[in-house]
């Protein structure tokens, strides 16, 4: 048996320390004691992306991080990525094209979808699904999800010339 | 849910690589390295990690890093599928290992999943060993009373899930010998899966091979999911190498893979689809070869 250790990191910017099992999923530790339940489980085995964060800016699966790999870290989640009421493009664009249906793998794909485009991705059809490849969708609504990813990409696009 | 209970493992992260080859020489048998968590994290989540002490080698820098002098591309071990695509030198002399890093799991996964954890998990279904045997790969292995030993990854997996590793011993880097620039061979890599992104793949096919004056010069051809682990096909190799390559010398290819792969049915395939895609996989390259 192993006991709690401190877990101090960085979560949406403000600093935070949590006891937990060093093997603690950082899923868990986000959901259960940080109570940011955004971050949704689904598989639990790295398959589905529901868990998506960001650590250190990298897009990673939750699920698959143990707390102790957590100290020191920067952790984005879906609940950081509006600033205050203004939502992020891609979360505007999934409201417009109707990207979410159940929800449940509603964070993991927008965070997804943001990586993407962080990266310099564009709004062709057969990059975003690459990019998304590892986020699944049992309403299967894969084409409003691509269409979404695909106006935040031209939204970013626009902005960035007027800018 | 957790199926499992996660104060039954114990993880520490000293921190150093000294610290880590410590642990492991002090209690060699106690001790399992754990990186990005793709492979022994996927096993907690399923309730299939048997409790146990491991050791978090995340961050080592040390184990960090892709370097290239004149005769190698020495890739540490904790280098991601993601750092390995991002990479000039990958990109330009190792498509194949490119490829691979592309179409095993996904972005999230390629941002956490290493090419040493790929070598040391040493499962016979993973995608980037056969680009690695293609090229002459050697392993840097490294320990506190032994120090550093350079072993060539063909032969290194000894039988399923087995490898001739000590426990005390860590795999710092992957050492791969660099080709002549630009590169005559033919590269072909191939991951027959359900799907690109996040499968496993049911066989994933890997050959370089150079021709000069209408004969084949130089050749390599690995696959995985065919035996208890990735297998360099030798028999196939001996059939091409130093011949031309004509309707005939590709049927003696094709029949002498049988020596090379022992595919079994499992839960992602079958003995029967395997025998017969790795046959199509080979003939299709030989085609591609003979056209060169």
């Amino acid at each position: 048996m192993s006991g709690p250790v401190e877990i101090a990191f960085t979560v949406n910017g403000e600093a935070k320390t949590v006891r937990a099992v060093a093997m603690a999923r950082l899923l868990d530790v986000l959901r259960e004691d940080l109570g940011l339940t955004g971050t949704k489980e689904g598989c639990g085995e790295g398959e589905c992306g529901a868990c998506s964060v960001f650590v250190d800016g990298t897009l990673v699966n939750s699920c698959l991080i143990p707390a102790l790999q957590a100290v020191g870290t920067s952790i984005e989640t879906i609940e950081g990525l509006a600033k205050g009421d203004a939502l992020h493009p891609v979360q505007e664009a999934f409201i417009a094209a109707g990207g979410a249906q159940c929800g449940i793998c509603t964070p993991g794909m927008i965070l997804a979808a943001v990586s993407y485009l962080r990266d310099g991705g564009d709004a062709k059809e057969a990059s975003i699904r690459e990019a998304l490849a590892g986020n699944l969708c049992r309403c299967t609504g894969y084409m409003k999800i691509v269409e979404s990813v695909a106006r935040a990409a031209a939204a970013i696009a626009r902005e960035e010339r007027t800018s | 849910m957790l199926r499992a209970a996660a104060n039954e493992y114990e993880l520490v992260a000293p921190g150093t690589l000294g610290g880590v080859l410590d642990l492991l020489a002090d209690d060699p048998e106690g001790w399992t390295p754990l990186a990005g968590g793709t492979d022994v994290m996927v096993l907690l989540g399923a309730g299939k990690l048997p409790p146990g002490r491991f050791v978090s080698i995340w961050g080592l820098p040390e184990l960090r890093g892709i370097a290239v002098d004149d005769d190698a591309v020495t890739i540490g071990a904790l280098t991601t599928y993601a750092e390995v695509q991002a990479d000039a030198t990958c990109r330009a002399e190792l498509p194949m290992l490119c490829q691979a890093a592309r179409e095993s799991g996904a972005a999230a996964i390629q941002n956490r999943g290493t090419l040493g954890g790929n070598i040391v998990n040493a499962s016979p279904a993973a995608d980037s060993p056969p680009p690695l045997l293609c090229h002459d790969a050697e392993l840097l292995l490294v320990s506190r009373d032994g120090g550093e030993r350079r072993v060539p990854y063909d032969g290194f997996h000894t039988g399923y899930k087995r490898m001739s590793m000590r426990p005390d011993e860590l795999l710092r880097a992957i050492r791969i010998p660099r080709r002549p620039r630009p590169d005559p061979a033919l590269h072909l890599f191939r991951k027959v899966g359900t799907r690109a992104a996040q499968a496993i793949s049911k066989i994933c096919f890997a050959a370089l091979a150079e021709v000069r004056e209408g004969k084949v010069a130089h050749v390599r051809l690995a696959m995985g999911s065919v035996a208890p682990t990735v297998v360099r096909c030798k028999a196939v190799e001996g059939e091409i190498a130093g011949r031309a390559i004509d309707d005939a010398r590709i049927a003696a290819a094709v029949a002498a893979l049988d020596d090379d792969i022992q595919p079994i049915d499992d839960v992602r395939s079958t003995r029967h689809y395997r025998e017969r895609v790795a046959r199509n996989l080979l003939e299709d390259f030989l085609v591609a070869l003979a056209e060169r």
